[in-house]
């Protein structure tokens, strides 16, 4: 028995050898091809970024499955940074040096992402980050699977402007303390200021992250809506959304006088969160649970086997969502680019991924921009139904392209559509 | 609209079949109108919605309310109403079973749900439940369309309740506004004056606009004067409203600072044992508060499960602080260094502990049915019952406190022991039990914050580290050693909080009122209140 699997390894090597000929990385690695997860497990961001680091292992055992990559199989290596953002950049390190992964799939929340980007550029590791964002960056070593401003918030504020999305004539900026939503409230601002908006009618508010009394702003929500028609535009992010939500139920703000869009709620965000007061707010996003779509029904059942099998937390509930779809995409695309190239080496994955497509859960076949690293993905709006799931009553003729530098930020029409190789310097 | 449309051949058959399935009759309703409903786009689907309020049979109010439920779908061309697992034909009211499996739901938009909720509150209105019109009057107040104006008429003649009669007139008054003729816009911009919803003010506000040429846009001064009174009066209740609101809130926020430092007022304040782990003695209380609300999940008592969990939380975190004293703490007394060392390495342990058990995500306490929803007391401030069932608990928490600290033989040994630890030794008090005791009931108070704060804020194992420093913060403030500081500091810093919140933003206060603690504390190290006597200099 000893000796035929000695001579079985030996066969493999040969082959990974083959395979990789000319390509180091894949020597150093042996039989397996390490895979960073980069998401918070506990803390505050916990509630959102679990189940990322979920849906992973759930790609990396379903590619393991199907005989791995370039004949290896993938092997996860989780770590949990703790919702907090130096600790981030620490394990990134970890990551790159220590067990030196040939790509991470991690972070949620922008600051995350700013406090690993240095890593990842100094060591040329290769990041792939599956929420929407503000955009304002363009590195050479992350590839954003999520949504650009104009492929979430732009869409969001232009339908509730529209007379079927109530005509909004008033709004209220509201979100959490930190870059993602005070870039996108800059880019928003100017954005209602080209369609006429006056500043008099734009109310920007923050909290910190894990604020948990919403009682002064809903109240001060009601007063400024007392003005005229308002939407609501939260960045809120986090487990703070659960008392947010709590608020706007018991005081009783419905949806059909001040409706609330969300860009960073999901379905996950929303359980456990009695929907019906909500019936109406909204949330935009490029992927809900409730698109009727086949590819959607047999991710949802397969995400549904897999939380039983892992006994996973809510595996009674199975939910998924659009960051969720946005790192399945990103594995999967990365997996194609791995095998076009041959090599998993970062250079050369970052070659192979332009142009790379993939029949994603939303029912839409998202293409990889050739240059600016980011996918073109179709927008949805759907409102919060009793069950907690979304309607979606909104969405675009087709996959719209990525504008990570957004026209209404000033400065950013000389700014390249693609890595400029500097190393990106964040105010 | 009014009436049955004639000579419709789809409505024809739709009869024909209705009176073949001897059907009643009053479901006889157009079957171009429910398609519009179901299939047509926005706009389509608020133009049936006004036919529908125009023939005003109950068969279209109960299609009306079909659909603002939620329970219409489509299966294929044909158009169902369905409850459960029982479903009619929306246009025939003939019974369909089985279900067609391909049903689909019908999709509505706020915009179309607001007309739809205005649509069935109209129909209501002449519903003969007086707790239904006022439900109905209240809907439209503010959500009216011009069309409903004779309907509001026709149930203003018969409606005999006063409340709901008022808020009638103001809707009658706004949608006259804009319609009526000179006399019943004067007498609507008077009648406004009287109305308590915030809404109103951008209404009159729009009698009073300039256009740009300087020009009043409402050309008659004499409803330009009565809109600026009405205005004025009307901005008057609202400023109170506002006060209020602010009022509540502070003393919302008070009341939640309170309880989360009552415990440590005891473990800190009376006994000096500088407890790091109060936070998690917070947080056991809350699962605690979580594993009871899951025990009754299952039953018909799940509204009554809070009545367990205070007790359960008192006993959980109390036998934790009781087992973490008389292990612990008690081989510290006099050591406030290696006490804060100790107490905080427990209180890591105590979140890895949770942690490894429930997991590290938060986990979901629903709030019994009685405490979601609010009350409206004053215009547009509508307090939230979760929050006044908090208040009204930290009041009786610090009743039970003050009894058995002032009223008992355990509370008097308490002060004895705090005061001077030797004589009551002398007098035959056996400390070394009373301290127990008295850690006990300091972490028991912390497990009902813990069960409180489970109602309002996410439980996960971090719940605690969020709460210590405002424990602190508050203790620290109020005076160490006294009760009724923590009570003033608590409600102090609430009172601050909000107004600041309510100025500058909830970040600028969380910082502004730092900093004041911090000066406050330079200027004043003892606290508002400090205690005077010998046993402070031991």
């Amino acid at each position: 028995m000893k000796r035929r699997i000695f001579i079985k390894q030996l066969a493999m090597s040969a082959a990974v050898a083959a395979i990789g000929f000319g390509s180091s990385s894949l020597y150093a690695q042996g039989k397996t091809i390490k895979v960073g997860v980069l998401h918070s497990l506990s803390g505050t961001m916990a509630i959102s970024e679990t189940v990322l680091k979920d849906v992973t292992l759930m790609a990396i055992e379903d590619i393991n499955a199907k005989g791995g990559v370039l004949g290896m199989k993938l092997e996860a290596v989780v770590v949990d940074p703790a919702s907090n953002w130096p600790l981030f950049a620490e394990k990134a390190r970890q990551l790159l040096t220590q067990d030196k992964v040939a790509v991470t799939f991690g972070c949620w929340t922008s600051v995350s992402r700013k406090s690993v980007l240095p890593v990842f550029e100094e060591l040329n590791g290769l990041l792939f980050y599956p929420v929407q964002y503000e955009g304002e960056e363009l590195s050479k070593n992350v590839f954003y699977t999520g949504a650009a401003p104009n492929q979430q918030a732009i869409p969001a504020v232009e339908y509730l402007m529209s007379k079927e999305g109530g005509a909004a004539k008033r709004w209220v900026l509201l979100g959490t303390d930190y870059v993602y939503p005070r870039t996108t409230n800059k880019i928003l601002r100017a954005f209602l200021k080209s369609k006429g908006v006056a500043d008099k009618d734009i109310d920007e508010k923050y909290t910190p992250f894990g604020h948990s009394d919403y009682q002064t702003i809903v109240a001060d929500v009601k007063k400024f809506a007392a003005g005229g028609k308002t939407a609501v535009v939260s960045t809120i992010n986090g487990d703070s959304n659960v008392p947010f939500y709590k608020e706007l139920g018991n005081q009783g703000l419905k949806a059909t006088d001040v409706p609330v869009v969300a860009f960073s709620v999901g379905e996950e965000e929303l359980r456990g969160v009695d929907t019906k007061p909500l019936v109406g707010h909204l949330a935009a996003w490029n992927y809900f649970m409730s698109i009727k779509d086949p590819t959607n029904d047999a991710w949802k059942k397969q995400w549904a086997a897999y939380a039983k099998k892992k006994k996973l937390a809510g595996a009674d509930k199975p939910l998924t969502n659009d960051p969720m779809e946005a790192a399945w995409i990103g594995i999967h695309m990365w997996k194609q680019a791995v095998e076009k190239a041959k090599s998993t080496d970062t250079d050369k994955v970052i070659a192979a991924m332009g142009g790379q497509t993939f029949k994603a859960p939303s029912g839409i076949t998202s293409t990889m921009d050739p240059k600016n690293h980011h996918l073109h993905k179709a927008v949805f709006i759907g409102e919060v139904q009793a069950n907690g799931q979304f309607n979606v009553v909104w969405k675009t003729k087709g996959p719209v392209k990525a504008q990570p530098w957004s026209p209404f930020i000033a400065g950013n029409d000389k700014k390249k559509d693609e890595p400029d190789g500097k190393t990106i310097i964040t105010k | 609209m009014k009436g049955p449309p004639l000579a419709a051949p789809s409505y024809m058959r739709t009869l024909l079949f209705g009176l073949w399935l001897a059907a009643s009759s009053a479901f006889a309703l157009d079957a171009a109108t429910i398609d519009k409903l179901a299939f047509g786009d926005g706009d389509e689907k608020i133009a049936a919605i006004a036919a529908l309020v125009a023939e005003g049979d109950p068969a279209a109010a109960a299609l009306l309310q079909a659909a603002a439920d939620g329970e219409l779908q489509t299966s294929g061309k044909r158009v169902l109403i369905v409850k459960g697992e029982e479903g009619v034909d929306a246009a025939t009211g003939a019974k369909v079973s089985p279900l067609p499996a391909d049903r689909e739901d019908v999709i509505l938009n706020n915009r179309v749900r607001r007309e739809l909720g205005g649509a069935v509150a109209a129909l209501k209105l002449i519903s003969p439940d007086s707790a239904a019109r006022l439900a109905a009057a209240k809907e439209l107040s503010g959500n009216a369309d011009a069309a409903m104006l004779p309907l509001i008429k026709k149930a203003l003649a018969r409606e005999t309740d006063t409340e709901v009669k008022q808020l009638l007139e103001l809707t009658q008054a706004t949608l006259e506004l804009k319609t009526g003729t000179r006399e019943s816009r004067l007498g609507a911009v008077r009648t406004l004056g009287l109305s308590t919803n915030p809404n109103t003010k951008m209404l009159l506000l729009g009698l009073l606009e300039k256009s740009k040429e300087g020009s009043f846009t409402e050309p008659d001064e004499d409803i330009r004067i009565e809109a600026q009174k009405s205005l004025r009066a009307l901005e008057g209740r609202l400023a109170w409203g506002e006060r209020a609101g602010v009022l509540f809130t502070s003393v919302s926020l008070g009341s939640i600072l309170l309880l989360a430092a009552l415990g440590l007022a005891i473990t800190y304040g009376l006994m000096g044992v500088i407890n790091m782990a109060h936070g998690e003695l917070i947080m056991v209380g809350a699962y605690t508060t979580y594993v009871v609300q899951n025990l009754f999940r299952r039953t018909a008592f799940f509204d009554w499960y809070p009545l367990a969990a205070v007790p359960a939380a008192f006993l959980v975190a109390a036998l934790v602080g009781m087992a973490l004293e008389r292990l612990v703490i008690r081989w510290l007394y006099g050591r406030p260094l290696e006490t804060l060392l100790a107490t905080w390495g427990i209180s890591l342990m105590l979140i890895q502990t949770v942690r490894t058990i429930f997991g590290a995500a938060n986990v979901q306490v629903e709030n019994p049915s009685f405490m979601s929803g609010g009350i409206e007391l004053f215009t547009g401030v509508v307090m939230p019952w979760s929050r006044i069932y908090i208040i009204a608990f930290a009041a009786f928490v610090l009743f039970l406190m003050y009894v058995l600290l002032n009223k008992t033989r355990l509370g008097l040994y308490v002060r004895g022991v705090t005061q001077n630890r030797e004589m009551a030794s002398c007098v035959g008090v056996p400390t070394a039990r009373v301290d127990t005791w008295a850690f006990g009931l300091g972490s028991g108070i912390a497990g009902l914050a813990g069960c409180a704060l489970s109602q309002i804020d996410n439980v996960g194992p971090n719940l605690g580290q969020s709460y210590i420093v405002d424990s602190f913060m508050v203790v620290v403030l109020g005076g160490v050693g006294q009760l009724a500081g923590t009570v003033y500091a608590a409600l102090g810093l609430g009172f601050a909080n909000k107004l600041l919140e309510a100025w500058q933003g909830a970040v600028l206060a969380k910082i502004a009122v730092l900093v004041f603690i911090i000066f406050f504390i330079q200027k004043r190290p003892q606290g508002m209140f400090a205690l005077k006597g010998r046993a402070l200099d031991s």
